[in-house]
């Protein structure tokens, strides 16, 4: 049971940090995960009363509040269409709608959960975390970065052209998913993610380039440059077992979903 | 703490301990369509408006609500009784402990989507959960009573 002494709604970010730095303190995002625990919290710090639930679109980014819930980005029509409907896809599968209209992009990023298709998605794309204290980090960092006390205020994503496509297992609707992938051309560069390994989603190096020059391929060349590189893939992403699968199916799906995303990225049809 | 906050249309000033969760502040003050179905919000049965949006009370802390305009079941009485009559034509419920949170979030959907297709429907209410029955039920009575509510609009608009 989660345990709270008090209760403050901050007036700003420098106040949240400062009451954050006590290792009994705690950000309140959605609260999702957080009420799932055992926890006795002395400062309950609440982020909810500095308008960071909304999504800005700047010229070059769009810069997605800490507070903006996952229902609110899924139906954020310009990040549906700057993502071809791939944000979207990450997100519907997750529990419910009540569900998504709590828990927040801030809660999810930060706390960096091995299941995490929001985490997959967005490190698919050019995107940065805004710390209160560390600065702009490139996504792809801070997921290797230590957990600490910073506050995490907003996920920016860069509009660099993009094409990606999303693609989850799940066992059964609403579940957490079994594998996660998500692939995707940063302007012209490859970008592959895997998920759910169950291990943290990570970005999956093409070191021998199968995939460098796709958008220039015919399709029988992206066909055979989809096909190399998802079985270099299952070969190098590390992959475990837990009560969701084994990490021979998940070795197996992570073959599966990088060859059919990076197919239907480069519009080839079955 | 201080809370003041809507309740089914009435502006009230509670008091309330720091962790109290939504869920158990609104059974407390006898809203009991609100209830617990399980520990790891998941099911959907706890669910209320909050300014019109579906959230689960069940992970909202009580002091969320600052501000804010929370409905349940207690305010929908006649809209409530009027897609149950759906419900029951349809031999939908069996047990019926899963329709407050189901029938809340029809309710956000009717607000949210505009004619949803049974696609649509499924997608939407995929975080309401109900252990008697396959939602086989569910689905046909919602199409007939959007169907309804679209004649109706009609009809209104007509005259
Ligand atoms: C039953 C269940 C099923 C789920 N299924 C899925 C799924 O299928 N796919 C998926 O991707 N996710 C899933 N999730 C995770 C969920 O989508 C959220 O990512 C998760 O609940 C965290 O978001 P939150 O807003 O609730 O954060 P909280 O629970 O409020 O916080 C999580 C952590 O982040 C910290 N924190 C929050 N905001 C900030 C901030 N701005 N700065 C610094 N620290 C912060 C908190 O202190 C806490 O440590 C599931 C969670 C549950 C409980
Ligand atoms: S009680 Fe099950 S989701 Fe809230
Ligand atoms: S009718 Fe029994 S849980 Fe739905």
């Amino acid at each position: 049971m989660l345990k709270i002494k008090s209760y403050v709604k901050v007036n700003s970010i420098a106040e949240a940090y400062e009451l954050n730095q006590k290792k009994s303190a705690c950000v309140l995002g959605g609260m999702i995960w957080l009420k799932m625990g055992n926890r006795n919290v002395s400062t309950a710090i609440d982020l909810s009363g500095l308008g960071l639930d909304t999504v800005q679109e700047l010229e070059d980014e769009y810069v997605i509040g800490c507070m903006t819930t996952l229902h609110d980005l899924e139906i954020n029509k310009s990040l549906d269409a700057f993502t071809q409907g791939a944000l979207r896809e990450s997100l519907r599968h997750i529990v419910g709608v009540q569900f998504r209209n709590c828990a927040t992009v801030g809660g999810s990023i930060f706390g960096r959960y091995g299941f995490s298709d929001v985490l997959t998605l967005f490190l698919a794309m050019d995107t940065w975390v805004d710390l209160y204290q560390a600065g702009r980090v490139p996504l792809a960092e801070f997921v290797k970065m230590k957990k600490d006390r910073d506050i995490l205020q907003a996920v920016i994503v860069k509009k660099t052209p993009l094409k990606t496509i999303y693609l989850s297992q799940r066992n059964t609707e609403t579940d957490f998913p079994v594998l996660t992938c998500a692939v995707s051309l940063i302007g012209e560069q490859p970008r592959t993610v895997i998920g759910a390994r169950p291990g943290c989603a990570m970005v999956v190096e093409d070191k021998e380039d199968f995939l460098y020059g796709f958008t220039e391929m015919s399709k029988k060349e992206k066909t055979e440059a989809a096909r190399r590189f998802s079985e270099y893939a299952a070969e190098n992403v590390p992959v475990g077992s837990n009560m969701r699968g084994s990490g021979e199916y998940r070795r197996l799906l992570t073959e599966v979903l990088t060859r059919r995303a990076w197919e239907t990225l480069g519009g080839i049809e079955k | 703490m201080n809370l003041s906050f809507w309740l089914n249309g009435v502006y009230r000033h509670e008091e309330v301990e720091p962790d109290t969760m939504l869920l158990d502040f609104l059974r407390e003050k006898g809203c009991y369509s609100v209830k617990c179905g399980c520990e790891t919000s998941n099911c959907g049965l706890c669910t209320v408006l909050m300014d019109g949006k579906p959230v689960l009370s069940c992970s909202m802390l009580a002091l969320r609500a600052e501000g804010k305009k929370i409905v349940t079941m207690e305010g929908m009485q006649k809209e409530a009784e009027e897609f149950g009559a759906f419900l029951a034509d349809e031999g939908a419920e069996q047990c019926g402990f899963c329709n407050p949170g189901f029938i809340m979030n029809i309710f956000a959907m009717e607000n949210e989507l505009e004619d949803p297709t049974e696609e649509e429907i499924k997608e939407y209410l995929a975080g309401n959960l109900c252990r008697c029955s396959g939602f086989v039920g569910q689905t046909r009575s919602i199409l007939k009573y959007l169907e309804y509510k679209k004649t109706k609009k009609r009809e209104e608009a007509e005259e």
